[in-house]
């Protein structure tokens, strides 16, 4: 089990790294899902004991939204949109990785300085969750396009879940569902509003919306 | 009975989409902001029951909140018959850069604007921390829309601004809302609920660190939809893009849910014995917002813009009214009653300017008070209010600030407070005093549309367009003399609920 | 120091062996064309024959150039010393001796450079500056899987925990690579041995990372740096090439092929096979991926310090 977990959590990480460092749109989205999933995947093995019915069908339904929904909405705006890479990021790829690889040690260093209540299966959850946030952050402040500023969001929201997953897991189902909701309708209305953004100025760069300021 | 409050609005949006003639859509608007103002009364008087095992409750600070955003809510909808009215639903040219662009459908408008008035309502009723984080994202996504009802590109770029910005300050309450649960779980198999309730009686036994995390996450993402500074650089986009109708509700209501989500916390905090490490933060952030609003108030090129701005500079106020305690605490409650209806008049007001003179610009608008000599007198009486001048409520709950501010011996907030406050004065009397006197100028070649003739005028201008802000007008002008003792009991207690007063 | 004087037969193997490496990854890619291929045993023959000819020295080159092929194929030999072929222990074995590997592959890296910056083309200077430019990144890779693996087992409680693990030998830290590290730390070794496969194809200029076939000179590394020796010179380069493939490829099998019975013959056979399961691996790569772009070189390696990064993190984590 445990070496699941391990396994499951590099993976994560590599994810958030591969974000990072790939230029292609589509990619990056892809990317994305697979977190998606991996994270739907993560409760049913943390879990102590018999996985309860509760976890099951949340872990189904964040498989299916993060995993599929989203990647689909998300591939939808961007073959209506003329972009497919990320061109001149405001940080470059290269210079994203390397800040990456210091974010998971700041992640590792704030993850040890947490005094937990509870004891974890996996020392690593915490620091992951943290570092997931933080690469979401990092994705949405470098990055020109407003698909990966999308991915960005999408990405602090795996982190922040994967947080409260592991810690405050004692949330009521409707709260879950609610925030699951929640996020599902911001993607989408983000999606109509790229979709808006590219019918109007014919590109999906969010730097160059500047109209408004003072 | 709380159950009704939400799902009235809520299902008559849905309706809306469903109801072709436009005049029964109007009317079904009209209907259920009263409907829901008559509710809200009814609950002022006699508090309803418990919901959802205590999940959806009304206590002093909701019952509050709800009633700011109930009766907004039902001039604001009269104003908006007006104003839908009056719109031209075919292609138009923009004024500002002369593309051409469309409204969105008035259905979806209607339907969107129950679900907001919904989704307010939920923030104030609501108990559990889960929930309110629910309802606060909901109003972002049901108000987004709104702001992108005319479909040109400021708009847009406002409406990206405001989604991407609150819903990433919002992400960040929701960790918040887990490291509360941290601070909450005493044990492996030990959680206290999420309920505000429940979190203030087994407030001793928290885990500090946890809950002072907590508060900051918390503070700064619900501070985001709130408009603090530094977070603020969505809302003067929202506001000034988005029609007066919506800016209103977004100044005058919306802020104050996020406002009441951020007490919630601070409630807890109080009752962990934590408080002054809130107020501490609430203060700097306070003075740190009336900083901002002063300095791009002054010379301030968009008169939108501005009141946007001047609402940077009264959540700065509301914040640092919480921050100081005492009896500032009750200043701040009142400020956020005078807040909302003030900044919802001028909202209301702009709108009148703006569709007579087809420009936002505060150079080239003049004789405001020639051209609408309604709007013009309410648009100098409602900056009188906001600045804070007697006999309007504002100078009431700012001078209880002061006071307090004075009271407590914090000499250098109290000086920095004033010192903002006047500078703010000079930089918006010199705008509206020029946009209001002297000969008309900055009107559009072709004469104004006339108002729709089938209407009522009052002094020339058609009575949905100046009554709603003149009963706000009257609001204001009331509390700033007299408090009703109802109003004032939930004031009071409600400044109690977080160690204030 | 310890001799160890049963697995010296390992040095005569690598010896009579390593060329047969390159013949099996020929072979393998020849296969995915559906070319018949090559022998298995080119290699050999293109040793025996550069070491009948005689080499050709260009007057620009000083006593460097000619030097450099033999302290390569010297190092080389030296750093077989000191690699152990899975569980049983290399010759020679002292704490640290992983860094004293590094340095030797450090050593004939350098001998490499300096003999092609000597002829004064501007092609092997090229060639020159990107092999340091990516041995930049590749080295610190390989000492932090090796590191990673030389943790497991071990309790990250004392202080001199770290110092302790990291100068274990490299043999010590083989020896415990058993079949029970890899059902409790798998995810740390596999990680550590993807972490070293990179370096392995960095190394020794495969495909994604250099083309060995290739003869373009704007995008080789390797090769453009060896273009002016001849004759033997050639041949002792060719050989230290396959020495080095096969000390990259032991170091692999080890982690991969946790085969610790404690029986020489067994154990040395298993790796053995392992290392020729590799040369396969490194084929099918070869057939089925294109090089990388210059620029995308670097991103792989820091992958490969990502994982050997997280290797560490995860075994401290314990």
């Amino acid at each position: 089990m445990e070496l699941w977990i391990d396994i499951l959590i590099v993976l994560l990480i590599l994810t958030n790294l591969k974000l990072m460092g790939s230029s292609r749109l589509s990619a990056c989205i892809r990317v994305v899902a697979l977190q998606g999933i991996l994270l739907g995947i993560l409760p049913l093995i943390a879990g102590h004991g018999q996985i309860p019915f509760r976890v099951m069908l949340l872990s189904a339904i964040t498989i299916a939204v993060k995993g599929m929904v989203f990647p689909w909405l998300l591939l939808r705006a961007l073959r209506t949109s003329n972009a497919r890479r990320e061109m001149e990021p405001f940080i470059g790829y290269s210079t994203s990785m390397l800040l990456s690889v210091g974010l998971i040690g700041l992640a590792i260093w704030m993850g040890g300085r947490l005094p937990l209540p509870v004891p974890l299966k996996s020392p690593l959850v915490v620091p992951l969750a943290l570092f997931t946030i933080m690469t979401g952050l990092l994705a949405i402040i470098s990055r020109r396009k407003a698909i990966t500023q999308v991915l960005g969001y999408l990405v602090m929201e795996n982190g922040i879940y994967a947080f409260g997953l592991t810690l405050a897991q004692k949330e009521p189902m409707l709260i879950e569902l609610g925030t699951l909701l929640d996020v599902f309708m911001a993607v989408f209305v983000m999606g109509i509003t790229i979709f808006h953004i590219n019918r109007e100025f014919d590109h999906i760069d969010t730097d160059l919306l500047t109209t408004l300021r003072d | 009975m709380i159950l009704t409050l939400i799902l009235l609005p809520v299902v008559a949006a849905i309706a809306m989409l469903g109801i072709r003639p436009a005049a029964v859509r109007r009317c079904l608007l009209i209907v259920v902001a009263a409907a829901h103002a008559i509710l809200t009364a009814c609950a002022w008087v006699n508090l309803p029951a418990p919901a959802l095992d205590g999940w959806l409750l009304l206590d002093a600070p909701g019952l509050l909140f709800l009633g700011i955003t109930s009766a907004l809510f039902l001039v604001v909808s009269l104003y908006a018959l007006g104003y839908l009215s009056r719109e031209d639903w075919g292609k138009r040219q923009d004024f500002e850069e002369g593309f051409l662009f469309t409204n969105s459908r008035e259905s979806v408008f209607l339907c969107c604007l129950l679900l907001f008035l919904g989704m307010m309502t939920l923030v104030t009723v609501s108990q559990h921390f889960g929930l309110i984080w629910v309802a606060v994202e909901a109003t972002t996504l049901t108000s987004a829309p709104l702001i992108y009802f005319h479909r040109h590109r400021r708009s847009l770029e406002a409406t990206w601004k405001y989604i991407m910005i609150c819903s990433v300050g919002i992400a960040l309450a929701l960790l918040g809302n887990f490291f509360l649960a941290v601070a909450s779980t005493l044990s492996e198999n030990n959680h206290v609920p999420m309920l505000v309730s429940n979190l203030i009686q087994s407030a001793p036994q928290l885990h500090i660190l946890w809950l002072k995390a907590a508060f900051l996450f918390l503070l700064v993402g619900y501070g985001t939809k709130l408009g603090l500074a530094p977070m603020h650089t969505w809302l003067p986009d929202a506001h000034s893009e988005s029609p007066s109708v919506i800016s209103a509700l977004l100044s005058g209501a919306l802020l104050n849910c996020a406002f009441l989500a951020i007490l919630r916390v601070q409630q807890v905090c109080v009752a962990a014995g934590q408080g002054a490490f809130g107020q501490d933060l609430m203060v700097g952030f306070g003075l740190f917002s009336m900083l901002i609003a002063a300095a791009f108030i002054l010379r301030q090129a968009d008169f939108k813009r501005m009141l946007a701005y001047s609402s940077v500079e009264h959540v700065g106020i509301l914040s640092l009214g919480v921050g100081i305690g005492a009896g500032a605490g009750y200043g701040a409650m009142l400020h956020a009653v005078n807040h909302s209806f003030t900044k919802g008049m001028l909202f209301l007001v702009a709108g009148n300017i703006l569709a007579a003179y087809h420009n936002k610009s505060t150079r080239d608008i003049k004789g405001v008070l020639t051209v609408l000599p309604i709007s013009g007198i309410l648009w100098v009486a409602g900056f009188l209010a906001i600045i804070g001048s007697p006999p309007f409520g504002i100078f009431l709950s700012e001078l209880t600030i002061l006071k307090a501010a004075l009271d407590q011996g914090q000499f250098v907030v109290a000086i920095c407070y004033l010192l903002l406050l006047s500078i703010i004065f000079i930089g918006m009397a010199t705008i509206v005093f020029q946009m209001s006197q002297g000969r008309p100028a900055g009107l559009p070649a072709e004469a104004a549309t006339n108002p729709d003739s089938s209407s009522f005028l009052i002094g020339g201008e058609s009575a949905l367009a100046v009554i709603p802000p003149m009963i706000l007008c009257a609001v204001i002008l009331i509390l700033g003399v007299y408090i009703p003792l109802p109003l004032q009991h939930v004031l009071k207690q409600a400044a109690v609920t977080i160690g204030a007063y | 120091m310890t001799m160890n004087m049963t697995s010296l037969l390992h040095i005569p193997t690598a010896f009579i062996l390593a060329p047969l490496l390159l013949g099996i990854i020929n072979r393998t890619k020849a296969f995915f064309a559906g070319r018949k291929g090559q022998p298995l045993l080119q290699a050999y023959y293109d040793i025996a024959k550069l070491l009948q000819k005689s080499a050709v020295y260009s007057r620009t080159t000083s006593w460097v150039f000619r030097a450099g092929p033999v302290a390569s194929l010297a190092a080389v030999t030296t750093a077989l010393l000191v690699v152990p072929v899975g569980g049983s222990a290399a010759p020679f074995h002292f704490s640290g001796d992983l860094i004293f590997l590094a340095y030797l592959l450090g050593v004939v890296r350098f001998f490499t450079v300096i003999a092609a910056l000597d002829t004064g083309s501007p092609f092997e200077g090229m060639g020159a500056s990107r092999e340091v430019q990516f041995s930049v990144l590749a080295e610190p890779a390989l000492l932090l899987s090796l590191a990673a693996m030389s943790l497991i087992g071990k309790i990250p409680a004392a202080d001199s925990m770290l110092f302790q693990g990291f100068f274990a030998s490299l043999s010590e830290i083989y020896a415990r690579l058993t079949l029970a590290a890899w059902s409790h730390s798998g995810t740390v070794l596999l990680l550590a041995a993807s972490a070293i496969m990179i370096v392995l194809l960095t190394e020794n200029s495969r495909i994604p990372v250099d083309d060995p076939n290739t003869h373009l000179e704007l995008t080789m590394i390797h090769e453009v740096m060896v273009l002016d020796h001849s004759g033997p010179d050639f041949a002792m380069i060719l050989y230290a090439a396959a020495l080095k493939l096969w000390i990259f490829c032991a170091l692999l099998a080890g982690v991969l092929m946790p085969v610790r019975s404690g029986n020489f013959l067994l154990d040395t056979t298993t790796i053995i096979a392992g290392i020729f399961m590799i040369a396969i691996g490194i084929g099918v790569i070869e057939s089925i991926m294109a090089r990388l772009r210059l620029l995308r070189i670097p991103q792989l390696l820091s992958g490969a310090g990502v994982f050997a990064l997280l290797a560490i993190v995860l075994v401290l984590k314990k």
